[in-house]
């Protein structure tokens, strides 16, 4: 048994704003209100990144891909795109973008683009189809246009975990695995908010003089327990990662939204998807095999090489879509944001942002935070639009290629390799480990994932998940046999990516594992 | 381009992991020519306990404690396992001469009559197996009378957490006590590797400074658990020494893979094996199989990863023991499984969204862990018909379909018992 479980302690916090969710936008929100001065907590039932803000394409749109159904959202992209570049240039990669399509695509919509381009004001320049196929080599011989545009790659990871730790350096408080189970009302007023640590099953009271739901696909849920409606429709989205980088810049299908039709870079990968698929539930939402297949297929048709590549990781996400649609597309449904008080449903302090997407997630965050303040009486203005995000000395391990780069240019003696793969040390381990802990002395491999490159080798967890178990235990940061199921988690996380890519080698790599976690450790019959 | 090499002999084995091994071993005790093939051995990933039969049903996890009513239960429910075209004395009579094998190469194994082992892992769980290593035995004893024990790992050696071991084991153990000390005699880099730290420990003054680090923490500890890092070709003399430095049961816990005792079975195994006369050509595959007009095989030989025939063998049969996919026996495309050498049909689920669970550790266990070749009763793969493809070509070991060793923990005894059948069967076309 788990020692800890059970200490029934209450725990009482009081501040200003509490926000719930722990994606682009919540995060957005807590740094948006630290820098005003305004006191928050942001809590986050899993933690960082775990709904759409870390399962999209990490796309920082030019706004083109909106020109020819939603004007309105394509300059909201323009305008966001401009000023993340200037504000947050180590998030961004400016690979700059294209829109290509092949023969037999809709000549129309080829034919209309510029001009839907031009009404809208986003930059797009046509290229020569051998100017575009010498910049890209990966693009189909079929290809029979080209345009240049201003799309870049945004890593929503380290975007995400900026914001939070500038918040929390201002005074913001965050914690992880919290999750609310009651709004107490009095009258027109959430008095305070009741939460429970999903990890040590600890109870926490949360005093607030406004709460906001940050919480994407889980907005209207979240409502829905503090008495408000929000009416979202859920559209699930697959994406594929491959071994290499397959093009330099961001390269769209010209064609009305549809499967696949996006490729984009970020560091040494490339990401494709995506698929468009209606969901009634928020449950199991994971990859299928016909998903990718039907992705890695239609993908080829844009790049041919995109059918024989290596693939590492699939991953699936919710795009929270604001309702009333029901027919056609889903990808037809506005990508605009929508912030509603819920002064509406009767309650006075309560305020809910959803839809909108990566690329605005600053401008959802201002709006939200004017909003917030205007309601609480504070007038500081919003300083996120001159404040530039810097990256903060604590996230530097979640960066690809930081560990083996710091490892080389030298490291204590004593310091150890615990992922040989992606070359992170017990030093960074117990730096990440030692930022975790608020109130439980605890500490989870998902949440070291998330905050390094662990697992995310050739070994996707099987090794790196043992050594940093031990290391843990030999910290008093895991007791009794909270290593099994910690592993077991880690490795169930990183096999949900797996699953459906695996064929040729990485088929070697899970049956090595299951030699190992099931064959010898018997770990299957620990649950 | 001129003057390849042609070897000749009776059985060429395909494999080199257990399965592999095993057939060798029957086959040179047959006095059978023998040529063994294959590229970076399975073995070494080894635990080094053979698992006879532990769990069945695999999706209710039934654990079972005499392995042999185990087989009893499963070849009723489940006629078309490798294990159900084997006698049960068969399968005994493999155990009793491999484990024999085992004693002759100096690597003696330790079991309770009918009855399966509880020992401890790495990860701090219980394992139950059918027979241990020596060097582990005491582990398994102190493990049931649970007595005093002190439990041994190492600054600097990952993946190997006394405190793990102890907090886990705690609840049933609660004499378990971990300690960590500094390797006596490390090198100049901080990360230490059992393969290193067991060749240290087969010089005897390091030994001695081993044992001066854990006397003053002994207590009352009637047996002493370290990682298995107890010498690498004397570990007998290893263990014994420092049992008797410490006057207390010394027992090794096997480490993550590729461990000490995977290595040691390895090279015992070989060591063995040539003394037997069986010709090992090591860091080579079969690139092609020709099936000739007299009846006997051609195999291409080459290195791996390369198209480029270096040798020849021509042999009057082959037993293919190349295990699934890590052992390369299988090979998964995007849309099917492959046997890649004779094209053999694979049995395997229908599509590939039927492969794999969405929960890795799903009792059901994952579908494709069922593929494989199916057999006649003389272990030799068949057609769909049903029939075998060759009269002289065999398979055994986790090339086989219908068997999930990894969850139903029968790895060892289906590779020993499968190798032992198939090399009976190919005696048979002599």
């Amino acid at each position: 048994m788990n020692s800890y479980r059970g200490s029934s302690l209450k725990k009482k916090l009081k501040t200003q704003v509490l926000i719930i969710g722990g994606g682009a936008t919540g995060t957005g929100v807590a740094r948006d209100l630290s820098l005003r001065g305004v006191k928050c907590i942001l809590v986050e039932k899993k933690d960082i990144n775990a709904g759409a803000s870390g399962a999209n394409h990490g796309l920082l749109h030019s706004g083109a891909r909106y020109v020819s159904n939603d004007p309105e959202s394509a300059k909201e992209c323009r305008d966001e795109n401009r000023l993340l570049k200037q504000l947050a240039p180590d998030c961004i990669e400016e690979t700059g973008g294209m829109f290509v399509a092949v023969e037999g695509d809709d000549e129309k919509f080829i034919a209309d683009f510029q001009s839907h381009c031009d009404k809208a004001g986003i930059p797009c320049c046509p290229m020569d189809i051998a100017e575009a196929k010498e910049a890209e080599p990966a693009l189909s011989d079929k290809t029979i246009a080209a345009y240049a545009v201003e799309d870049a790659s945004v890593d929503p990871f380290k975007l995400v975990l900026e914001n939070i730790t500038d918040a929390q350096k201002l005074g913001c408080k965050f914690l992880r695995h919290s999750k609310v189970v009651r709004f107490n009302k009095q009258g027109n007023n959430i008095e305070s908010v009741d939460l429970v640590n999903k990890t040590t099953g600890n109870e926490l009271s949360i005093e607030a003089d406004i709460v906001v739901n940050a919480t994407g696909a889980w907005a209207g849920q979240v409502a829905a327990l503090a008495g408000a409606d929000i009416d979202l429709i859920y559209s699930k989205g697959t994406l594929l990662i491959t071994h290499s980088r397959v093009t330099q810049r961001v390269v769209n299908r010209l064609r009305p939204p549809g499967d696949a039709d996006i490729l984009v870079p970020g560091g040494t990968v490339s990401i494709l998807g995506t698929t468009s698929l209606r969901m009634d539930s928020l449950d199991k939402i994971r990859p299928t095999v016909a998903e990718v297949d039907r992705i890695v297929d239609e993908g080829a048709t844009m790049m041919p090489g995109l059918e024989t590549t290596r693939y590492i990781r699939a991953y699936s996400g919710v795009r929270p879509l604001l309702g009333g649609g029901g027919k056609g597309d889903d990808r037809s449904v506005t990508r605009g944001f929508d912030l509603v008080d819920h002064a509406r449903d009767g309650i006075e302090n309560f305020i809910t942002i959803t839809g909108g997407k990566l690329t605005t997630f600053r401008l959802m965050a201002e709006k939200t935070s004017d909003l917030v303040c205007r309601r609480i009486g504070v007038s500081a203005p919003c300083q996120t639009r001159r404040v530039p995000l810097i990256s903060a000395h604590e996230t530097r391990w979640a960066v690809p290629g930081f560990s083996p780069k710091n490892w080389f240019k030298g490291h204590d003696k004593d310091d150890l390799l615990l992922c040989e793969c992606e070359m992170v040390p017990q030093s960074a381990i117990e730096e990440i480990v030692d930022y975790f802990d608020i109130f439980d002395q605890q500490a989870d491999l998902k949440g070291i994932g998330k905050r390094s490159r662990i697992g995310k080798g050739s070994c996707q967890g099987n090794f790196c998940s043992l050594r940093i178990a031990a290391f843990l235990y030999d910290r008093d940061l895991l007791s009794a046999d909270q290593g099994a199921s910690e592993i077991h988690s880690f490795i169930n996380e990183r096999w949900k990516g797996q699953r459906c890519l695996l064929w040729d080698t990485p088929v070697v790599q899970a049956e090595l594992q299951e030699a190992m976690h099931c064959g010898f450790f018997g770990l299957e019959l620990t649950q | 381009m001129t003057n390849i090499k042609t070897n000749h002999c009776k059985l060429t084995i395909i494999g080199t992991g257990m399965a592999g091994m095993a057939a060798a071993c029957f086959a040179s005790q047959n006095k059978i020519d023998t040529i063994q093939i294959g590229v970076n051995s399975g073995i070494i990933y080894s635990s080094g306990f053979f698992d006879l039969m532990g769990i069945h049903p695999i999706d209710t996890q039934l654990s079972w404690n005499n392995p042999w009513q185990a087989i009893d239960q499963l070849v009723t429910d489940n006629p078309k396992h490798p294990y159900a075209r084997l006698r049960k004395t068969e399968i005994e009579t493999a155990m009793t001469q491999f484990l024999d094998f085992m004693k002759a190469a100096e690597r003696p194994y330790m079991f309770n009559k009918n009855q399966n082992t509880e020992v401890i892992t790495p990860v701090g769980t219980v394992k139950r197996t059918y027979a241990v290593p020596r060097s582990m035995w005491a582990g398994a004893v102190a493990l049931k009378e649970r007595h005093s024990c002190l439990i041994v790992d190492f600054v600097g050696l990952k993946a190997f957490s006394a405190k793990q071991i102890a907090d886990m084991l705690m609840p049933r153990w609660p004499k378990i006590r971990p300690l960590r000390i500094s390797f006596p005699s490390v090198g100049a880099s901080s990360d230490l590797y059992p393969e290193q730290m067991a060749r240290s420990l087969e010089v005897e003054e390091n030994r001695i400074k081993l044992a001066d680090a854990i006397r003053p923490h002994l207590a009352d500890a009637k047996s002493l658990g370290l990682p298995a890092i107890l010498g690498i070709y004397k570990p007998r003399q290893v263990r014994n020494h420092l049992e008797e430095l410490l006057g207390i049961d010394i027992f090794e816990i096997p480490t993550i893979p590729p461990s000490v005792p995977g290595i040691r079975l390895k090279e015992a195994l070989e060591g063995f094996l040539a003394g037997k006369g069986v010709r090992l050509i090591p860091q080579k595959r079969v690139l092609f199989a020709e099936r000739q007009n007299n009846g006997k095989f051609a195999l291409s030989i080459g290195d791996q990863g390369s198209n480029k025939t270096e040798q020849k063998i021509e042999t009057d049969g082959v037993i293919l023991a190349g295990g699934r996919f890590l052992g390369m026996g299988l090979y998964a495309g995007r849309k099917k499984i492959r046997e890649p050498l004779f094209n053999l049909p694979v049995f395997q689920p229908e599509d590939r969204a039927l492969w794999h669970q969405t929960d890795f550790f799903d009792p059901k266990g994952h579908q494709i862990s069922q593929a494989g070749l199916e057999i006649d009763d003389s272990f030799r793969p068949t057609d769909l018909a049903g029939q075998p493809v060759y009269e002289n070509l065999f398979a055994a070991g986790s090339i086989l379909a219908h068997q999930d060793w990894m969850r139903q923990k029968c790895g060892a005894g289906l590779c020993i018992a499968t190798a032992y059948k198939a090399v009976e069967a190919f005696k048979k076309t002599l």
